[in-house]
C-alpha cells in the first residue's frame, strides 16, 4: 500500500539577522490512511515547522524550503501551483492549531466562520451551508448547536473553542489533520474529552492524524506510530510500544526518565537531561545531543550519525548502542 | 486539623473565603453578584512538609495562595503562620511577613524585572528586609544563592533577557530564597517550561527544601508532578477543596468521583499502562465560578449524581484517617 503521505529529506530554514536557523534539517516520514502519527519534541525541535512545511505556510522570507519531496496522495506538494495547494488545504488537509482564540476570527460568529470552508471548498450556498454546520457542530458534541452557532468565539470557553475549530477542520471531509498541540492550552479533563472525540472521529472515518505535541503522555495513548524529534532531526522513530517500551536514543530514554509519572509510587529522584536545548543558529559540530548526552564518544563530537534501522519499524540516529 | 499537634503546623487555613465584587452597568455601578473564587476553604501544613494543591483554571488555587501571601485579601476565614494570625493585618507588617513567606511564579518571563540586573533582583529582598548590609557581605551572599540554584556567580551582571526558561526560574528560586523565609508558596513552578528543564527545576526544589527545612505549597494543574513533589494533595474545584489525602491515598484510594476523573484523565507515557487503565471522561467543562451550581458544584459532570448533590452541598469529611473528602455518596 501506498503512504498517503510521504516526507523525504525535507529541510526548512530561516535565513535571520543571527545566521542560518536550520529548522527542519533533513526529516523523512511516511503516513498511512488511517494512522495516528505523533511528532514529539522540546519547543523548537522542528516539529511545528515539519507540519507548517508540508502545507507550505512557511513566511517567506525568513524562511524557505530548501530540500525534499513531500507527496501527498500522488501530489508533489512542493511542485504544485498555489491554485491546487489552496485546494488541498481545507479539502484533503486539515489543520488545528494550539490556541484556539487566536486562530478565530473574534469578530465573526461560529457558525458563520464553520460555514465559509463550506462555501469556498464545497461551494455550497449559505443557507446549506448553514445547516451543515450545525450538524458539525453537534458531530463535535457542542450541546444546543443551533444557538450556538450564532454566538461569538468569546462567548465559548477554551474547550469549546477547539471543539468549534475541529469542526471547521473537517468540514471538508479531509483525508488527514494535522493538530499542532491541540489540547495545550486546555484543562486535562477537557484534553481528555478532546483527544477522545478526535479519535473517535478519525476512527469513524478513516482519517489520518498527525499530533504534534511535547507531552509524551498525549501520544502514548493515541497514536500509532511516534516519532520524536531533537534540534530539526528525527532522532527516534517507530510504533508507540518501540519509543516507548524499548526507547533506543538516548535523547528519548533522557526525556521517558525526566517527566514523573502518575504511575510511579517511588519517590526516586528525576533524572533530568543535563544542559539547554541548543540554539538552532548555532549547532554544535557531529550530533547535536552530544553536549548533553551522557553516553558521549569521540565520534558523536565529529559526525552526526543517520537513522538506522534497530527493528522492523524502529529506527534511531545514535553511534552508540544504548538499552534500557 | 488536628489542634494536639499545634506546634508542628506551620500554615494553617480555615473556612477561607476570597470574593471578587462583579459590577454591572457603566455609569451607575450595580453589584451583580461575587466570584466566589475561594469559597470555605480549611487545611494545615506542617513544618518540612509539601503541600500540593491541584484543580483546573478557575478552581481558585492561585487565589488560596495569594491569599495566604497576603497578596490577595479574604473576605472571611483565618489564616495562621506560626501560630500567629495573619488574616488582616496591616501593609507594613505584612512586609516583615514576607521576609518569612516567599513565592516562586509560574512565567519566569513576566516576574523577573527586564531593567534590573540579575545580582539586584537576587538582592532586593535582602535590601528590604535589612538583612546583610555590609557590602561585601552583600555580595557574597548574592555569590552564594546564584550557586545554591546551579548558576554562575559570574552572571550577577547580566539582564533576565539573557537566561533561558530554565536558567530564569532559577534566579526567581534565588530571589525567594534570599531572604532565608520558613515557607514558599510555587505557583506553577514549571508548567512553563520544557520536559527535561521541568526536572531539573523540580529536583533542585527537592534539593533546596531538604538542605534548608523549607515548607511549600506547591500548587499546579498537573497532577504528575505535584504527586512526585508533594507529601500530601488537596484537590480543588469551583473554590472548594473536595478531597484531601496523603499522596499514596490519593493516587491508590480516591474517594471523590472529581478526583477519579482528574487522575484518569492525566496521560501516562506508555501504551501497555494507558491500554490498561480506566479512563472517565467527564461531561461539559467546570462551571463559572460567578454562578456555581447548586448544591455540590460537581453534580452537573458528575455521573453518580442523585437528587441529594442538586438539593444540598457536602462538607469536607474524615473518611478514613487524614483522609478527607466531600462527596454525599461517601455518606
Amino acid at each position: 500500500m501506498e503512504p498517503l503521505l510521504d516526507v523525504k529529506d525535507l529541510k526548512t530554514y530561516f535565513f535571520t539577522d543571527n545566521g542560518t536557523v536550520k529548522a527542519v534539517d533533513g526529516v523523512s516520514f511516511d503516513l498511512y490512511e488511517g494512522e495516528t502519527l505523533g511528532l514529539v519534541g522540546e519547543s523548537g525541535c522542528g516539529k511545528s515547522v515539519s507540519a507548517m512545511s508540508i502545507l507550505r505556510l512557511i513566511p517567506n522570507p525568513p524562511g524557505q524550503i530548501m530540500n525534499g519531496e513531500i507527496i501527498f496522495d500522488g501530489k508533489n506538494l512542493r511542485t504544485i501551483n498555489d491554485e491546487e495547494m489552496r485546494n488541498v488545504r481545507g479539502n484533503d488537509i486539515a489543520m488545528i492549531f494550539q490556541e484556539p482564540m487566536t486562530s478565530l476570527n473574534p469578530s465573526l460568529t461560529v457558525g458563520h466562520q464553520v460555514t465559509e470552508p463550506l462555501e469556498v471548498h464545497a461551494s455550497m450556498k449559505k443557507k446549506e451551508a448553514l445547516v451543515e454546520a450545525v450538524r458539525l457542530l453537534e458531530q463535535v458534541q457542542i450541546p444546543e448547536a443551533a444557538i450556538r452557532a450564532k454566538a461569538y468565539p468569546h462567548q465559548f470557553s477554551g474547550g469549546m473553542r477547539q471543539r468549534a475549530m475541529i469542526s471547521m477542520g473537517l468540514s471538508c471531509s479531509p483525508k488527514l489533520i494535522i493538530a499542532d498541540e491541540p489540547t495545550t492550552a486546555l484543562d486535562v479533563t477537557v484534553q481528555a474529552q478532546l483527544l477522545e472525540l478526535m479519535k473517535g472521529l478519525t476512527r469513524d472515518f478513516s482519517m489520518s492524524l498527525i499530533i504534534i505535541t511535547h507531552n509524551l503522555g498525549v501520544v502514548a495513548r493515541y497514536a500509532d506510530r511516534v516519532n520524536v524529534m531533537y534540534a530539526g532531526r528525527i532522532v527516534e522513530k517507530g510504533t508507540a510500544e518501540d519509543i516507548y517500551d524499548h526507547p533506543r536514543h538516548p535523547y528519548t530514554l533522557g526525556l521517558m526518565a525526566s517527566v514523573p509519572r502518575l504511575d510511579q509510587d517511588t519517590r526516586q529522584k528525576l533524572v533530568p537531561i543535563e544542559g539547554q536545548p541548543p540554539d538552532l543558529a548555532n549547532l554544535p559540530k557531529g550530533c547535536a545531543f552530544h553536549p548533553r548526552c551522557k553516553y558521549v564518544i569521540d565520534k558523536c563530537r565529529q559526525e552526526s550519525p543517520l537513522l538506522e534501522k534497530v527493528g522492523e519499524k524502529h529506527e534511531k540516529a545514535c553511534w552508540i548502542d544504548v538499552r534500557e | 486539623m488536628s489542634e494536639n499537634n499545634s506546634n508542628q503546623v506551620l500554615v494553617k487555613v480555615e473556612g477561607l473565603k476570597v470574593y471578587f465584587p462583579v459590577y454591572k452597568g457603566a455609569l451607575f455601578k450595580k453589584k451583580a453578584g461575587d466570584v466566589k473564587a475561594v469559597d470555605g476553604v480549611s487545611f494545615h501544613i506542617d513544618r518540612g512538609e509539601t503541600l500540593g494543591l491541584v484543580g483546573e483554571s478557575g478552581s481558585g488555587k492561585t487565589t488560596t495562595g495569594q491569599a495566604i501571601m497576603q497578596i490577595e485579601s479574604s473576605t472571611a476565614g483565618r489564616i495562621y503562620f506560626d501560630g500567629k494570625e495573619i488574616t488582616g493585618i496591616r501593609k507594613k507588617d505584612a512586609r516583615f511577613l514576607r521576609r518569612e513567606m516567599q513565592m516562586i511564579f509560574q512565567d519566569p518571563f513576566s516576574s523577573l524585572n527586564p531593567r534590573m540586573k540579575v545580582g539586584d533582583i537576587i538582592g532586593e529582598p535582602m535590601i528590604v528586609h535589612h538583612l546583610n548590609e555590609n557590602k561585601v557581605e552583600y555580595q557574597e551572599r548574592i555569590a552564594e544563592l546564584l550557586q545554591m540554584v546551579g548558576l554562575n556567580g559570574a552572571m550577577i551582571d547580566r539582564y533576565p533577557h539573557e537566561f533561558s526558561g530554565g536558567q530564569r526560574q532559577r534566579i526567581g528560586i534565588a530571589r525567594a530564597l534570599a531572604a532565608k523565609p520558613k515557607f514558599i508558596v510555587c505557583d506553577e513552578p514549571v508548567s512553563a517550561l520544557d520536559v527535561s528543564i521541568q526536572a531539573q527545576i523540580i529536583n533542585l526544589i527537592e534539593d533546596l527544601q531538604e538542605k534548608f527545612g523549607l515548607t511549600f505549597l506547591f500548587i499546579a494543574h498537573d497532577l504528575a508532578v505535584v504527586r512526585h513533589i508533594s507529601d500530601r494533595i488537596a484537590v480543588m474545584y469551583l473554590g472548594e477543596i473536595v478531597e484531601i489525602a496523603s499522596r499514596f491515598d490519593l493516587y491508590h484510594h480516591p474517594l471523590h468521583p472529581y478526583t477519579k476523573a482528574l487522575l484518569s484523565a492525566v496521560p501516562v507515557p506508555s501504551p501497555k499502562v494507558e491500554a490498561q487503565r480506566e479512563h472517565i471522561i467527564l461531561k461539559g467543562e467546570i462551571p463559572s465560578p460567578l454562578n456555581p451550581p447548586a448544591g455540590c458544584h460537581f453534580h452537573p459532570r458528575c455521573i453518580h449524581a442523585e437528587k441529594r448533590c442538586i438539593l444540598g452541598g457536602p462538607t469536607l469529611k474524615e473518611v478514613a484517617p487524614n483522609h478527607w473528602a466531600s462527596c454525599h455518596l461517601l455518606d
